[in-house]
């Protein structure tokens, strides 16, 4: 069972939401849409739903064309980022109701209305209703509501972003193996990168409406095709320089000449953009053999185990860039404090003008 | 104690007609045109039980009453799937049909009197309760579609679609989530209705003569070459108040809620 869009393309009062997206989301693993907001994926599982139509395009589930097949006789459950349910319903009632919509049998409804409550642990809110009970319980409860119908295909749009940060860790994990048992086709939608990796499964980054990539969700982070992917598909932003090769030598926008050896000495004439990752950029007295850098501290940002330093650092363009460095420990740096920095040669995404690679890190190094 | 002298004369001040017109209803025409009495010197309930046992008096209330709630239920029937329509669709100048429909509230009955006893007498709906329910829709409907719009709004559009989703046709949807969730905005809007419609006597006179005669333009017969019924009126006006009193207490919560909720 598969869902396949074919061409999809939709705009909104002039606005293009989606362009051109053709995907294939196969069932048995979580389909991830990873996309900063506005990437289109919302407006991605409004149309999977049937709640509106594509301008053009076909979407077909299993084979069959259901295009224009309206959202009320379609097979999909749907769980919003907020918590969506009916208020004036019991938490009982709620997971019912699409049982009770589609004629099942009233034991039968008991039963598995009993069974999906279990699994999300609201057995002892069943009678309650949904203001009176905590945040997380009512997401749960529209968890349960979209898991009792078991539809052939089930949206989750950023299920787990308006929760505390104990419950997500929770229901992230168990979310997939839920779904699983139901061999529905599972699509997530998420704005955060660790979020797709943890779940696994295929990625689908998203990018102004388009998608940038498509693939095992390890796969894409490790080697992203496009400037666009790898955008997408890092947090904090990855850190990137334009640089210009002219006759086997790599120069600033200002002129000045870096001295780099290996890899990066033979890329192609032209301009070019380079990637790394936070946890790439070091800081290190300069040294032959490393891309160095002096920059400035501007803010850090300590989570505990790691430190998040943001450095402007002087990259010859009128105005510094902001890099982040992604340090281990405690990293106690006044903002201003004057560093050097250092990234590893072999752990640079290269991207030519148009944005597509041009030569990826050497595995060793990721 | 200032304020409370304060709160004590604004309550008196409140209560004083209502006391008085209570007062008189008690008493006997000699008693209201004699001295001052403060409190009724030989209480009688003669003027209650004359409106009591006169089918030219009590069928004033079932007149009116008739009208009135009919008018509430065409009104809110009507304004429902109106006011969904405003909240939940864009289409050609909805917002201009909206203002429209409000304006339709600033025009004065009296403009309307005239067109409607034509119209009225040539279709044979001249001194028909639904002439008048028809009649104070004009005003109704607007102001229901405004009021039930707001708390329309107020539901998130989600809640439609996960209805859409789960498989409820439209009005299965509609009656058994959509509508117990606005309960108070329908409460507001009806009373609202009512009390328009309870209150209002130009039109009402103007569109009934003998069959549906309010109770309103029925008072107005006190006038004889006898003088005026003083007692009669004040008990007819004591009974008038009653509907209006029973309505605000059975939608005394929704109101307290829609207040705060809605748009009014």
């Amino acid at each position: 069972m598969t869902l396949r869009l074919e061409g999809i393309s939709r705009s909104v009062a002039g606005v293009a939401h989606l362009r051109d997206v053709s995907l294939s989301l196969p069932r048995g693993m979580p389909n991830v849409l990873l996309g900063p907001t506005l990437s289109g994926k919302t407006s991605l599982m409004r149309l999977m739903a049937g709640l509106d139509r594509p301008d053009s395009g076909r979407i077909l589930l299993d084979g069959k064309d259901v295009t224009g097949v309206p959202a009320r006789r379609r097979s999909v459950a749907m769980v919003y980022q907020q918590f969506v349910n009916y208020p004036t319903l019991t938490l009982y009632e709620n997971i019912a109701s699409p049982l009770r919509v589609a004629g099942v049998k009233g034991a039968e409804i008991d039963r598995r209305v009993r069974e999906a409550a279990a699994l999300l642990r609201l057995e002892p809110l069943l009678e309650r209703l949904p203001p009176q009970v905590s945040g997380g319980q009512q997401q749960r409860t529209a968890i349960a509501r979209a898991l009792v119908r078991r539809a052939d295909l089930v949206l989750l749009d950023e299920p787990l972003a308006n929760l505390d940060y104990k419950l997500r860790e929770e229901l992230r994990e168990e979310l997939p193996r839920l779904f699983a048992d139901s061999g529905a086709i599972l699509v997530y939608a998420t704005t955060e990168p660790t979020e797709a990796l943890l779940l696994g499964g295929q990625v689908v980054a998203l990018w102004e409406g388009a998608v940038a990539q498509v693939g095992p969700s390890a796969e894409v982070y490790r080697a992203p095709r496009t400037l666009a992917a790898a955008r997408v598909f890092s947090d904090p932003p990855m850190n990137e320089l334009a640089i210009a090769c002219r006759d086997g030598a790599l120069l600033l926008p200002d002129g000045r000449r870096l001295s780099v050896g290996g890899r990066l000495a033979s890329l192609p004439a032209g301009d070019h953009r380079l990637g790394f990752r936070a946890e790439t950029l070091r800081f290190a007295a300069p040294a032959a053999g490393t891309l160095c850098f002096a920059g400035t501290v501007a803010v850090t940002e300590i989570t505990g185990s790691e430190s998040f330093v943001h450095v402007d650092v002087d990259v010859g363009a009128a105005a510094p860039a902001r890099w982040v460095s992604l340090l281990p420990g405690v990293q106690e740096l006044e903002p201003g404090q004057p560093v050097s920095l250092a990234v590893d040669p072999a752990a640079i995404f290269v991207f030519d003008a148009a944005g597509a690679i041009a030569g990826a890190p050497c595995r060793a190094a990721a | 104690m200032a304020r409370r002298i304060t709160l004590g004369l604004y309550l008196l001040f409140l209560a004083l007609p209502l006391y008085w017109l209570i007062n008189m209803s008690f008493k006997t025409n000699e008693e209201i045109t004699g001295a001052l009495t403060l409190w009724p010197r030989n209480p009688t309930t003669a003027n209650f039980v004359r409106i009591f046992t006169d089918p030219s008096w009590y069928m004033g209330y079932v007149n009116s009453l008739e009208y009135v709630v009919l008018n509430t239920v065409i009104s809110i029937s009507l304004a429902l799937p109106a006011a969904y329509a405003f909240s939940r669709y864009r289409f050609l100048g909805d917002k201009h049909l909206f203002f429209w429909l409000l304006s339709n509230r600033m025009a004065p009955p009296a403009v309307f009197a005239l067109p409607f006893f034509n119209l009225y007498s040539a279709v044979g709906l001249f001194d028909t309760p639904w002439a008048v329910a028809l009649a104070h829709c004009l005003f109704n409907v607007p102001l229901a579609v405004w009021i039930l719009e707001g708390f329309m709004s107020g539901v998130p559009r989600e809640i439609d679609e996960t209805a859409q989703l789960d498989g409820y046709s439209f009005p299965r949807f509609f009656f058994r989530i959509f509508l117990p969730l606005i309960g108070n905005g329908v409460g507001v809007a009806a009373f609202f209705c009512f009390m328009f419609s309870w209150v209002e006597l130009l039109l009402a006179r103007t569109l009934t003569t003998v069959d549906a005669k309010p109770i309103a333009a029925i008072m107005t017969r006190t006038v004889s070459a006898a003088g005026m019924d003083w007692g009669l009126l004040a008990a007819a006006g004591v009974l008038t108040l009653i509907p209006g009193a029973l309505v605000i207490w059975f939608v005394r919560n929704q109101i307290a809620k829609g207040f705060a909720l809605g748009r009014v």
